[in-house]
């Protein structure tokens, strides 16, 4: 059982709900202060991608957050409830860093001749990707039905 | 904490000052302002992110869909900011490369490509 959980609609107003709550849990959990950022922008990276797969696929689900101090890590699990392929979501955590520039063609985002919406200006599996860059120990595992991005953070050594 | 935007025009650039949290909730309306101005004709943007506290994937994307917007229009868009926990998702995600950042906003406006 996790020890706090939250369940949102899907709703981008929700996900800055669910970075500051991530936030304080990390702090309780005793990860160190340089990170917390990185918990904020890694949970909410998670959330805004199940928002929008929900808006996408199951606009009357709600979201699920799960987040552990119990094990001697901070532990935070987001879970969605779309279908387990609807980003390029393995793939995207294997890419990592190093294949960043891959997914973010340098060349083909600053092409000014796509004239839709910039929001959709990302490639699919972007947010997944930053995450990647930003977590050393993060899991995308198929769920049924969607997908649980698994991050986790050692507590500070004090 | 929300978002706050306010423009002004330094010489031919428009600064576009920017602070609070740009995430997927307050991004769509970053996004119209920068899609106002370029339909009035702005083509050469600075965004001042001094104070931004928060940046995600989707605020980036919102600044990647601006650039498109100037770069169809020959014009610039050049970003200022220092702050250390900004800059690393520029640097992680490869945009430092796609964009000109700068630590003033008088060094932007002065600027050419």
């Amino acid at each position: 059982m996790p020890t706090v959980e939250l369940r949102f609609s899907p709703l981008p107003a929700h996900v800055r709900t669910a970075r500051l709550l991530a936030a304080v849990v990390a702090r309780r959990a005793g990860v160190d202060e340089s990170l917390i950022d990185e918990v904020k922008l890694a949970v909410g990276e998670a959330c805004a991608r199940a928002v929008g797969i929900h808006q996408a696929y199951a606009p009357g689900d709600e979201i699920v957050v799960e987040l552990n101090d119990d094990g001697g890590a901070f532990v935070a699990c987001v879970r969605d409830r779309g279908p387990s392929d609807a980003d390029t979501a393995v793939e995207a955590t294997g890419a990592a860093v190093a294949d960043l520039p891959d997914l973010l063609d340098v060349d083909v985002l600053a092409d000014p001749g796509e004239s839709g919406d910039p929001g959709a200006a990302m490639p699919p599996g972007f947010g997944l990707a930053v995450i990647a860059g930003l977590v050393d120990d993060v899991e995308v595992t198929p769920a049924d039905p969607g997908t649980v991005v698994r991050m986790t953070w050692a507590p500070s050594a004090r | 904490m929300d978002l706050s935007l306010s423009t002004r025009t330094e010489g031919n650039r428009t600064v576009v000052v920017v602070g609070g949290e740009i995430d997927v909730y307050t991004a769509p309306k970053l996004r119209e302002q920068l899609i106002d101005l370029v339909s009035s004709g702005a083509y050469h943007l600075v965004v001042d992110m001094e104070s931004v506290d928060f940046l995600d994937s989707t605020g980036l994307g919102v600044l990647v869909g601006g650039l498109k917007r100037v770069r169809a229009h020959d014009g610039s868009l050049r970003l200022v900011c220092t702050q250390e926990r900004i800059l690393k998702i520029f640097r992680i995600t490869g945009l430092t490369k796609v964009f000109p950042i700068h630590a003033t906003v008088e060094e932007a406006v002065s600027a050419t490509d």
